[in-house]
């Protein structure tokens, strides 16, 4: 049971997140940010998610070809 | 986001997919057994649509702030995952995706198995070769269909996107009874991984609270955007893999 749970908890994971967990991490970090400058910060933050997506993008590409050609 | 935007979106988004099932289809049926082989897919789909039948009406009972930004996240995060593969492959850091390849490494794997019946299937291995793969791919289809269904409270035209991507590729699929090499796999990769992004950081941030300066006009800019970054990146990479390349050949040329 627990080898079958985890398989099904691998698959999903490589299914939704993928190579690079840093990316989803991101994400998650900035819809965080973004919901505490517009409920308690009161600032309308459209502009940090796409920021960090644009960065966390740039931030994978350089890992997964740093030391390559 | 208009239905005719919705409805391709969902169609191209699931047609690579379709085609990548396709491709598995063909090479278990082709070289094994096709009564097996298409048993293997009924199964396969028979699930997928339990699992529709389950999922999609089940998500329309949570709300639609708290489901924009579920959906927003998971879409930005699984968007990201296929532009950094599709950044990568246009850039030559990874191989470009080939069918045809695909396909012969398969049928190679389904000649060298060993055969045999169980559970009242005839040949075992193609019916679980059919059934993963359309099961994996499958479920891509059915996570977008849903996710941006749901998202515009229209899951039927998102359904109806997707059954026709599925329809016109197995259609073809059985018409040149060959995997759609020629289909610009890599290319409608690239553009699925710039619309579930787009949609992913739109919706994720309407989610946390955030008012889209435009309202939904916010997309005609939050699309093209990352398309331009892609695109951007894919010039960097290529230009950081030439500088690279021509460092060497001098170190060589130095050398000898």
């Amino acid at each position: 049971m627990s080898r079958w749970l985890r398989s099904f908890g691998a698959f999903w994971y490589d299914f939704i997140i993928g190579d690079d967990w840093r990316g989803a991490a991101v994400v998650v970090a900035a819809l965080a940010a973004t919901a505490v400058c517009v409920h308690v910060a009161s600032v309308n933050a459209w502009w940090l998610l796409p920021a960090a997506v644009i960065a966390a993008l740039g931030w994978s590409l350089r890992r997964a070809t740093s030391g390559r050609a | 986001m208009n239905s005719l935007a919705l409805f391709l979106t969902v169609f191209v988004a699931c047609a690579v997919e379709a085609v990548e099932a396709l491709t598995i289809v063909l090479a278990a049926g082709v070289t094994r057994e096709w009564r097996s082989t298409l048993q293997g897919m009924a199964a396969a789909l028979a699930v997928l649509a339990v699992a529709v039948a389950v999922i999609g009406p089940a998500l329309t009972l949570v709300p639609l702030t708290g489901l924009r930004l579920v959906v927003g996240a998971l879409l930005a995060v699984f968007g990201l995952q296929w532009l950094r593969k599709a950044i990568l492959r246009a850039s030559g850091y990874k191989d470009l995706h080939d069918e045809g390849a695909i396909y012969a490494r398969q049928v190679a794997a389904a000649r060298a198995a060993s055969g045999g019946g169980r559970r009242g299937v005839r040949d075992w291995y193609a019916f679980t070769l059919s059934f993963k793969g359309v099961l994996l791919e499958g479920l891509e289809v059915v996570f977008i269909a849903i996710t941006f269904g749901d998202n515009q409270q229209n899951l039927g035209l998102a359904a109806a996107g997707a059954a026709a991507a599925v329809l016109v590729v197995a259609a073809v699929g059985v018409a040149v009874r060959a995997p759609l090499s020629r289909v610009p796999e890599n290319t409608m990769k690239f553009a699925v991984g710039i619309m579930l992004t787009s949609f992913g950081v739109f919706w994720g941030a309407e989610g946390a609270g955030v008012s889209w300066p435009g309202n939904d006009a916010a997309l005609l800019a939050v699309i093209p955007a990352t398309a331009l970054v892609a695109l951007g990146y894919v010039a960097l990479l290529r230009r950081a893999a030439a500088a690279a390349r021509a460092t060497a050949a001098g170190v060589e040329r130095s050398a000898a």
